[in-house]
């Protein structure tokens, strides 16, 4: 053992190590803060959690993330000896000059700082106390959380600094910051009015309360909600194809206004299908765990992508409630946590139960991206009222009126089968692409084998009929046929393009026979694009004027039988050995939409349907008894059957069928379907070596929490997800309260009490005021998990309430502002930004819920996607104008506006936005048209003001916009650049004019535009100030 | 001068300017190494420096032999049997079942559940020898051919995803879980860029030849990166960058005075509140002007000689492949770090024969172009080109086409320290796997990171408590391959 043998310039280097630590003795070491971080970073890969990699110490390892295995034997010496670094082979390797020696080794990416060294060096020296990693630990309970005990505990950690808290903001400052913080908008002129002017002692908490009070909170507490469980209105793989799931952003809005304790928000997510009874507010709360990402791409292994989504589960929820990075197991155990890979499969098979398919095949056609629920709208119900009023009159005089005479004489004219129409034979048949056609019996005609995208059918039949009129084509179910057919397309439909006959007479040429008069039994109306207005008769004898591909088809009437008729112009005359050709074409460009089963007629009478096939066998079957044999039950059917087809009758069914329609709309338009989660059997799971799930041969695991933490007392053979959401919120569990809590004040404070929202385990932060992190977290516990109680907590303090202004003595103790000796000022979140123009400008809509939106976006943005193909369709109207939160989510492509103001694209559970400033993000409040018409607007609004000088204007401009009284300097500046562009607009009119035309919402003609186009010069430099979009 | 916060900013500044940033300048002294982390730095917020972003990596020397990539991406997966990977024994074997022995036990795509009727198709397309070097490329390709001597063919590429979204992800972040960052923003963050008129990392894309697959904004992202270093896309339609044209009825003047308005106005609340974040939205403006004018410029051929246009075959703005091609060279001279451009039309799973030649008329003049203008301007030299798809095809039929395959691939690269005229790995006889020296994609990032002069295990970023890199715990420097 080399390193055994003490070097003189190693004590050397040591003495010199310890000097300057042991004179800051003011701070003494604590292991968790100064000591862990240290190991995890820069050991743990070799002497961390995970077996597979660890190096020396025999058996077990020799390993510095538990305290048995740091103090393990080596061998008759120990890498740490409490007090006596020198004995410490720890500190020789750290210390040590020599490369085959030295740890980290030099070829490892990590070194050690000489503070780090100093840093283990004194804790060895101290006695190595070791303790456990802080956030696994209980919470610590006894704190005083009387009075203003957080600003106590602000104060004291500050005094420690010799530093203390500022002053508190002015008011427009603290309005605005208060504003922004829980409801996401800027007040508005009245509230400071209202707030300046107040002389209650407690205006502050009344403030605080109202806002918590507004509907406008729970918006601003989704946000930060829906970044982390991934919310989007697209599926993000391959196609990126629209899902529907936004009655479950509606879910988390209501939550927060309602103050739903967080304990049972964490269970409906989790588990609301599996409560007891469960409401649909809780079914569509279960769709938490239908929010990741899905794959309708051909060719995806459904197993490789169940694999996908369990992983994402996993990340996701070790994220959201425990803030840990349980994800880096899948693979092999934790580098530096203590989740194990076995952790990893347990936590995932909680959700092994979830209904799912790995590749959602077709899914991109018909949106069927799993179980779901219909959510009407709350106004559904009124909306519909006076309409399901109309529809029982309409079905009283549809039920009541008298139609014995007429239905007696119907079904006299029906009693004998129709005959004019001839069956024929074809003497020939031919068919494209190896298509087999053969006859069957009744003369019918099948198509089998090679299938192919287009087709013509070539008949040739000698009738013997001396004239013929006209010709059917009977379209006819069969069992061979996929659905029954009648067509050979998957879901059994079939386009018959064009019909051509010809007269043949012997070797003589072919004369044409033209056709008029087509009709169908039945039409297809449904499909997009046709000329026709849907899949019509004369489709398919219009000589294809319209496009080779319309004709035609019988969607969604499949395994039933279909008939199409059509006259000859003039009627032919036959003689013996004269033939007539029949090309019957489907040449439509969906693939295989072919006649799978048919029969070709002709008539020399009158061309018409026989009556009786439209008749069902059933009713055929009463009509062909005699009077007397029918029995009461017959004679209802059949009064029935008359009323839905008698002409007397066709004025009240053409009403029933428009009030229908407007109730099937209506019900459309205010019904949102949502994702939701329904339970199965679950599926296997297996520990996957190293990831690979084409692997089976790992142990088989059942759903558990990670094995360290406290573990759940639960009866049942197997848990389930509804175990997983009480254990997270099970009052032992050390780390969701903590986890939410730190969230929390980072929405208030710009920084989280530990800075690493996503990761509280040994690579994030030791938090910078631990004691009033668990404070509380335990408080939050102790209310019962009351989010608002929580958020009134930490505003109705000094702290919060404190000026932001960066004071000099601080720039250089505090630079990130840690200790909170000022309040933080931050951008705001890219929603934020939009709805702060909007609302200024008076734009906002401020509706709560519903459908996502589409504000304006660059054309061409989702030209990249395929299956299908996309075009965006900004909204009208209302829509244009919501919050930022209802943007249409398109994971893919998101909104530039939002995307450049970092708004994720929650492809991945995301804890923390960055907050860049950046070139892209200054063209977007310059140039995007939904900030230019808001500039507009606004300054229609400033204009509109009566009896205002300039000056006076311009100070108003300013003052709605930011909250307070203009500085001085800033007026001069914008009448300056007010006055250059009456200059220049009065040369270039036309310059206006195009400006105003952005957007929308029309221009107030009553503005003289010029001066209007100035202005919006005057608005646009507002909205694009720093302090614009920043909290303070 | 008496504001104490303004002389704290610019001594911030000063530094800045040096050769290296402050804070990675910071970590080398702590840290005594070449490489840094950004660990300890906030690079996105509160304290963010004004001036241009120079890198946090300092990049070594002696190792750096290129300053910038262009990646064509020939998106949808390209066939390395019908274009680089010349398989005589799979012409054989045309028609004839494809041995168990290869395909048991193996991934495969739209062929799933068909393992007992896979039978081989032969190489589509004649091969020839091109050059001094005698490469072999298919004679769909013969401007690419004629540069032989120029490029080094790689026939061992490996990756792991067998899908088109999962495996370009692979191909742009290392990983398949989307929101890492993908390797131009790797290079921005630790590089920078040589340019504050232009993004650094620009994206074109075109199609044609063949069925269009979606590709996702994600593979031009910057993950957990800031959002400074995503890519951004050029389009050639709209705005060529978004929102970079003035609205309707402002003209660039009054636009100027808007941003001067709005600049005045950033500069007294500078005063007033001391805050640097200030200074950077201040310079933020600067760029964004600078990007409005010099953007129209970029993409106005009008300079371009005739000969260049015929050379490329193009005569630019129709969003053709050839068109991507001349921008490409045309962002490389202004000092953008990392090009992609992506031809979305290699995916045929049918009639690949017809599909790959048409898809390779479309991309072969250009690309032999760039490589041609790039090394008649001296620029190839200090020039990373790479040009390949997310995976291969298989030697099996689908149809008259080929499924996705991911055991076997080719790419070429060509440019600053790359070894011309060379080829390097194989597939098996039949083109399935690659047998001989297999380079998977994350030894392709370990390549191109080292022909900058950086190493892969240290260009890292901490993200949930974990330092990120591109090339995540793999990687090794293909060094046979380079000059």
């Amino acid at each position: 053992m080399p390193a055994r043998s003490v070097l003189f310039f190693l004590f050397a280097v040591l003495m010199l190590l310890l000097e300057p630590v042991e004179s800051a003795a003011e701070s003494a070491i604590d292991f968790s803060r100064d000591i862990k971080p240290i190991l995890s970073d820069k050991c743990y890969a070799c002497h961390g959690p995970d077996a597979n990699q660890r190096e020396g110490g025999g058996e077990n390892g020799l390993r510095f993330d538990i305290e048995e295995g740091a103090f393990v034997d080596l061998g008759g010496y120990q890498a740490i000896v409490p007090g006596d670094p020198m004995a410490s082979e720890l500190i020789l390797r750290i210390t040590s000059e020599d490369a085959d020696i030295v740890m980290p080794p030099s070829d490892h990416p990590k070194s050690l700082t000489t503070d780090e060294i100093a840093k283990l060096t004194a804790w060895v020296k101290e006695g190595a106390k070791w303790s456990q990693h802080w956030a696994y630990r209980p919470l610590e309970r006894q704190t005083n959380r009387s009075g203003d005990w957080i600003d106590q505990l602000i104060r004291q950690s500050l005094k420690e600094h010799d530093s203390n808290l500022s002053p508190l903001a002015e008011d427009g400052i603290l309005l605005r910051r208060v504003h922004f913080d829980l409801l996401g908008l800027p007040p508005t002129a009245s509230d400071l009015k209202a707030f300046s002017e107040s002389t209650d002692t407690d205006r502050w908490e009344k403030l605080v309360d109202d806002l918590l009070d507004s509907p406008h909170f729970g918006e601003r507490m989704a946000i930060y909600w829906l970044d982390l469980v991934r919310y989007a209105d697209t599926v993000g793989y391959h196609g990126d194809q629209d899902m529907s799931v936004s009655p479950y952003r509606d879910y988390v809005i209501n939550a927060f206004n309602s103050n739903k304790p967080f304990d049972q928000f964490t269970l409906e997510q989790l588990a609301g299908d599996l409560l007891d009874d469960a409401t649909d507010e809780q079914k569509i709360a279960s769709g938490y765990n239908k929010l990741g990402m899905m794959s309708a791409e051909g060719g995806a292994q459904p197993k490789e992508y169940l694999a996908k989504y369990a992983s994402d589960r996993v990340r996701t929820a070790s994220t959201v409630w425990l803030g840990s990075t349980l994800g880096c197991a899948e693979c092999h155990d934790h580098k530096f946590d203590p989740f194990t890979q076995k952790d990893f499969y347990q936590f995932a098979s909680y959700f092994a139960d979830i209904k799912e398919r790995g590749l959602y095949s077709g899914a991109n056609r018909d949106g069927k991206w799993g179980p779901s629920l219909d959510v009407p709208d709350d106004n559904l119900a009124e909306l519909l009222a006076p309409h399901l009023n109309r529809k029982e009159e309409l079905e009283r005089q549809y039920n009541e009126t008298a139609i014995d005479g007429a239905l007696a004489s119907w079904s006299e004219s029906l009693s004998k089968p129709g005959k004019n129409w001839l069956p024929l034979q074809a003497v020939e048949m031919q068919a494209l692409n190896g298509t087999k056609l053969e006859e069957l019996e009744g003369k019918s005609i099948l198509a089998s084998g090679p299938g192919a995208e287009a087709n013509t059918y070539s008949l040739v039949f000698e009738p013997e009929l001396s004239k013929i009129a006209g010709v059917r084509i009977e379209a006819l179910p069969h069992d061979s046929l996929p659905a029954q057919g009648p067509g050979r397309a998957g879901n059994g439909n079939f386009v018959l393009t064009e019909l051509k006959i010809d007269m043949i007479d012997g070797d003589s040429d072919a004369r044409p026979i033209k056709l008029k008069n087509a009709l169908a039994s039945f039409e297809q109306t449904d499909g997009g694009g046709n000329p026709y207005k849907g899949w019509k008769a004369i489709a398919a004898i219009d000589a294809d004027e319209k496009g080779a591909k319309w004709g035609w088809a019988v969607m969604p009437k499949f395994g039933v039988s279909h008939a199409w008729i059509a006259e000859f112009e003039v009627p032919i005359e036959l003689t013996e050995g004269q033939q007539i050709r029949v090309a019957i074409e489907q040449n439509h460009d969906n693939p295989g939409h072919t006649l799978g089963h048919f029969r070709f007629s002709v008539t020399d009478g009158a061309v018409k349907f026989d009556p009786r096939r439209a008749v069902p066998a059933e009713i055929l079957a009463v009509i062909d008894r005699t009077v007397d044999q029918r029995s009461d039950q017959d004679l209802e059917v059949l009064s029935q059957h008359y009323r839905s087809i008698s002409p007397e009758l066709a004025e009240v069914r053409k009403q029933l069928d428009q009030v229908n329609q407007q109730i099937a709309d209506l019900k459309a338009q205010h019904t949102r379907t949502t994702l939701v989660t329904l339970a199965v059997e679950p599926r296997e799971m297996r520990v996957l070596a190293r990831g690979n799930w084409m692997d089976d041969s790992g142990e088989v695991v059942t759903p558990g929490p990670p094995h360290f933490l406290p573990q759940p007392n639960v009866d049942a053979p197997r848990q389930n997800r509804r175990d997983l959401a009480q254990w997270l919120v099970s009052s032992d569990n050390p780390l969701t309260a903590r986890v939410f809590v730190n969230r929390i004040w980072k929405l208030f404070f710009g920084t989280g009490l530990s800075k690493v929202l996503d990761d509280i385990g040994s690579q994030g932060e030791f938090p910078t005021h631990p004691e009033l992190l668990d404070a509380l977290a335990v408080e939050f516990i102790e209310s019962g998990w009351d989010v608002k109680h929580l958020v009134r907590l930490i505003l109705n303090t000094d702290v919060y309430r404190q000026s932001s202004l960066p004071r000099l003595e601080l720039r250089e103790l505090d630079p990130y502002n840690r200790l909170l000796a000022r309040q933080s000022r931050f951008r705001l979140d890219a929603e934020m930004v939009r709805d702060n123009a909007l609302s200024v400008s008076g734009l906002l809509v401020s509706t709560v819920g519903g459908r996502s939106v589409k504000p304006y976006q660059p054309s061409g943005l989702l030209r990249h996607l395929n299956f299908p193909t996309r075009k965006y369709q900004a909204d009208k109207g209302v829509n244009q104008y919501r919050r930022g939160l209802y943007t249409h989510w398109q994971r893919q492509f998101l909104h530039p506006a939002m995307k450049l103001f970092d708004a994720p694209a929650r492809e991945e559970c995301s804890a923390e936005r960055p907050r860049s400033n950046t070139p892209l993000a200054a063209l977007v409040l310059l140039n995007d048209p939904s900030y230019v018409e808001a500039a507009r607007v606004f300054a229609e609004k400033a204009l509109r003001q009566n009896d205002l000088s300039e000056q006076q204007r311009l100070e108003w401009i300013l003052s709605r916009a930011l909250t307070r009284e203009p500085y001085s300097g800033e007026v001069e500046i914008l009448a300056k650049l007010l006055d250059s562009h009456r200059i220049h607009y009065q040369q270039a009119k036309s310059e206006a004019t195009e400006l105003l035309k952005i957007g929308d919402q029309p221009v107030d003609d009553s503005l003289d535009p010029l001066e209007l186009a100035s202005y919006v010069a005057v608005t646009r430099a507002i909205f694009n100030m720093h302090e614009f979009i920043t909290r303070n | 001068m008496n504001d104490p916060f303004l002389r704290l900013s610019q001594r911030r500044a000063f530094l800045r300017r040096g050769s290296y940033g402050i804070g990675a300048a910071a970590l080398h002294a702590l840290l005594g190494t070449p490489g840094a982390n950004a660990a300890d730095r906030d690079i996105s917020s509160e304290g963010a420096d004004s001036g241009p972003w120079e890198g946090i990596y300092s990049a070594d020397p002696r190792q750096q032999k290129i300053k910038r990539v262009i990646h064509l991406c020939m998106a949808g997966g390209p066939s390395h049997l019908e274009t680089l990977d010349y398989k005589p024994e799979l012409k054989k074997m045309d028609g004839k079942p494809m041995p168990k022995s290869y395909t048991e036990g193996k991934q495969i795509a739209q062929l799933q559940g068909q393992a007992d009727r896979l039978k081989c198709l032969g190489p589509q397309h004649e091969f020839k020898k091109y050059g001094e070097s005698g490469l072999e490329i298919s004679s769909i390709l013969p401007k690419i051919g004629a540069l032989a001597d120029d490029i080094c063919v790689i026939r061992s590429m490996q990756t792991d995803q067998i899908n088109h979204d999962p495996a370009h992800t692979l191909m742009n972040t290392g990983t398949s879980i989307p929101g890492r960052p993908s390797m131009g923003s790797w290079l921005l963050y630790g590089l920078g860029s040589e340019t504050d008129n232009l993004p650094g990392y620009v994206v074109l894309t075109s199609v044609g030849g063949g069925q269009s697959q979606p590709i996702a904004a994600r593979q031009w992202h910057s993950g957990f990166l800031p959002s400074r270093f995503q890519g951004v896309e050029f389009r050639s339609q709209g705005d060529p960058v978004l929102y970079v044209n003035h609205p309707n009825g402002v003209s660039p003047t009054k636009q100027r005075e808007v941003i001067d308005a709005v600049q005045s106005l950033n500069q007294l609340g500078q005063q007033r509140f001391h805050d640097p974040e200030i200074a950077t939205r201040i310079a933020q403006y600067e760029l964004a002007f600078k990007m409005q004018m010099s953007t129209p410029e970029l993409m106005d051929l009008s300079s371009e000689s005739q000969e260049t246009l015929d050379l490329y075959g193009t005569k630019g703005g129709d969003g053709s492949f050839a068109a991507n091609c001349l921008l490409a060279r045309r962002l490389a001279e202004r000092g953008v770090r990392f090009i992609q451009l992506y031809h979305r039309g290699w995916d045929h799973h049918g009639g690949i024969k017809n599909g790959a030649k048409v898809t390779a008329d479309l991309v072969d003049q250009g690309t032999a172009a760039l490589v041609s203008d790039l090394k008649q301007r001296g620029m190839l030299d200090d020039t990373l080109v790479i040009w390949g798809g997310e995976f291969g095809r298989t030697p099996m039929a689908q149809g008259s086409g080929r499924d996705h395959h991911i055991m076997g691939f080719s790419c070429w690269m060509a440019g600053g320290g790359i070894r011309p005229g060379f080829s390097w790995g194989a597939t098996d006889e039949l083109g399935y796997a690659a047998v001989e020296n297999p380079v998977h994609v994350h030894d392709l990032h370990a390549t191109m990171l080292h022909l900058f002069g950086v190493d892969h295990t240290r260009l890292t970023y901490r993200f949930q408590g974990r330092d990120f890199r591109l090339t995540d715990v793999h990687g090794r420097v293909v060094k046979e391959i380079l000059s």
